[in-house]
């Protein structure tokens, strides 16, 4: 028997360092200090916004930003068409991208990391059938799909996250199926093969930790990749619904003033730009910090 | 090489009947059809007779069955909107995205392959950066944005290109710019890495030492080996293009496949929307094959394994 003192030959330990790593690169930190702003303005919305995002006065529609003329500091980013303040609604807009976001994330996480690792560490018959599914998977188009989901169940933020979780864990999959392939016959998982660890012990204890970093880093593109979804189906009318403050639909309730007032698609647009652009300079710089000698 | 072919198809064929399976029982085992069609007004009667009338009181799987031995025939069914055709809906739209996805395609190869190139021959160099900032630009604007600014731009302000229809190749112009510029990341990316790996590589030391001049080094050793993953990636998205299709396609007013499924997904025209989930899914597998085909021709070590 085996004693219970008795301790594996250690994983390269790269977690620490990479961790470390990554705050040090300025890039990554860039991100994060855009992301933990956004993060901040979300969390203390009700605080920070100086009207309520929904309440209308249609006495003061379509008033100009302040940098335009007309501009007046009682509405610093303006108006829309029904006079809600536009600052305002950014500002709750941040909540809904942020939510869907991470979410979506969790969902696709799970379930990809899940068959990932299964078809990874298996193989055989197993890895036939996942493969299978993530060829399938990524035969479907996502929005079209997405869009057709949303008509049916309709538009609230948990069908949103939903299809959007279940159709995006296609690139967790396809990277944790090949990482794990390659650690599978690394010595220190033989060794704890060899002392019988029960399988599931042994992918969460030993594999998992060995694989968070790459997961991480498909994490943050997932996440923007998942905020852009949001956008594009909200902007379809098939997404968050009005008046919800959605950045996408906002750019679509914008559409009617194209021609006057444009600065009512392109403030909404700029935010999902600064957001979605913060969280892949972090997947940027974890990627680098993962692996440094591919920076060049 | 036969039998690599042979197993390629097998499964391409698999994972459009598991496609096929999938959107109809998504569509039609949710949600009533016969309500939606009959409108709020309607009296039970009037929906249970409109159910009978479509077939939606037999079973799934007969139902299945019979949409997808009639699809296989190119029988679509009717289009509960336009009360025509689906397969003569689609026939009119396919060739307005197929020129919409081959321009895109073309925008870019043409802004990739130039900035992939030059970033490759001088890492870190000022146009690396300026190549690095128009891929992450391109990653982080939402399409429909990057469209409506381009139309605000050309269309609105200087007139230059008419903001949406598609009648005339000018129409394309526009919609097919924010297309591709939308792929333009990955590909360069991926051109900028192959180009540097080429480089550095024995060979292209061989070629330097022999003296032949760096421009054919470039150009005529070191991409063509780069070129090989590029073709493939190339077929790929075209194949996503067809899909993607949808947002770019109701912001220009293309009368494409995208619009007819957002029309008809919006109005829940499900004979439409399941036959052009059907029909880009189908596109998207051909080109997978394509592409595992061009890199089998093309890379002579992917054929031997």
């Amino acid at each position: 028997m085996t004693s219970p003192e008795l301790v594996l030959p250690k994983a390269p330990a790269t977690r620490k360092g990479f961790v470390a790593r990554a705050l040090g690169n300025p890039v990554f930190l860039c991100g994060a200090i855009v992301l933990g702003l956004i993060l901040l303005m979300a969390v203390f919305a009700p605080l920070i916004a100086p009207y309520d995002p929904l309440a209308q006065d249609m006495l003061n529609r379509t008033v100009s930003p302040i940098w335009l003329d007309g501009g007046d500091w009682a509405h610093p980013l303006g108006t829309d068409g029904l006079g809600r303040d536009y600052l305002s609604r950014i500002i709750y807009g941040a909540r809904i991208s942020l939510l869907i976001g991470v979410f979506t994330v969790i969902t696709s996480g799970i379930i990809g990391t899940l068959m990932g690792v299964l078809a990874g560490y298996f193989g055989g018959r197993i890895d036939l059938v996942i493969n299978f599914l993530i060829m399938t998977r990524l035969t479907l188009p996502v929005i079209m799909v997405a869009l057709a989901v949303v008509a049916i169940f309709g538009g609230s933020l948990t069908v949103v996250v939903l299809v959007l979780g279940l159709l995006l864990w296609d690139r967790f999959a396809v990277v944790m199926r090949s990482a794990v392939m390659q650690i599978r016959n690394q010595e220190y998982i033989q060794a704890a093969q060899s002392m019988g660890y029960s399988t599931p012990k042994l992918l969460v204890k030993e594999l998992l930790p060995n694989i968070f970093d790459r997961l991480a880093v498909i994490a943050t593109f997932e996440m923007a990749h998942a905020i852009l979804l949001e956008a594009s189906l909200s902007f379809l009318g098939l997404g968050v619904q009005p008046p919800t403050p959605s950045w996408g639909l906002m750019v679509a309730e914008g559409r009617q003033y194209l021609l006057f007032d444009s600065w009512l698609i392109l403030i909404p647009g700029a935010a999902i730009c600064v957001l979605v652009l913060a969280i892949n300079m972090m997947g940027d710089g974890l990627r680098d910090a993962l692996a440094p000698e591919n920076r060049n | 090489m036969l039998r690599y072919l042979m197993q390629r198809i097998g499964l391409a064929l698999l994972v459009c009947v598991a496609v096929s399976l999938l959107a109809f029982t998504l569509l039609n085992a949710s949600g009533d059809v016969a309500i939606a069609v009959a409108g709020e007004e309607a009296t039970a009667a009037q929906i249970e007779e409109i159910r009978e009338d479509l077939g939606l009181n037999r079973p799934l799987p007969v139902r299945y069955g019979e949409w997808l031995g009639n699809a296989l025939q190119g029988d679509f069914g009717n289009s509960l909107f336009f009360r025509q055709p689906v397969a003569e809906l689609i026939a009119y739209r396919l060739p307005n995205t197929l020129t919409l996805a081959v321009m895109a395609l073309g925008v870019m190869l043409a802004l990739s392959v130039p900035l992939g190139v030059a970033a490759a021959l001088k890492p870190n160099s000022l146009l690396d950066r300026f190549a690095m900032l128009v891929a992450v630009m391109g990653q982080a604007m939402p399409t429909f944005w990057f469209a409506l600014i381009l139309i605000v731009i050309f269309s609105l302000t200087l007139g230059i290109a008419p903001p949406s229809g598609s009648e005339t190749l000018g129409h394309f112009v526009l919609p097919a710019i924010a297309l591709g510029y939308y792929s333009t990341p990955p590909m360069m990316r991926l051109i900028r890495q192959g180009m540097i790996e080429a480089l550095s590589s024995d060979y292209i030391r061989t070629a330097r030492a022999k003296g032949i001049s760096s421009w054919k080094v470039v150009f005529k050793h070191a991409l063509r080996n780069a070129v090989i993953p590029v073709v493939s990636l190339s077929a790929v998205q075209f194949g996503n293009m067809l899909g993607g299709s949808v947002v770019i396609e109701t912001v220009f007013g293309i009368n494409g496949l995208g619009f007819l499924a957002w029309e008809s997904i919006s109005r829940m025209d499900l004979p439409v929307v399941q036959a052009v989930l059907l029909i880009v899914a189908i596109f998207y597998v051909i080109m997978v094959l394509l592409a595992d085909f061009i890199n089998a021709w093309l890379d002579p070590r992917i054929r031997i394994q």
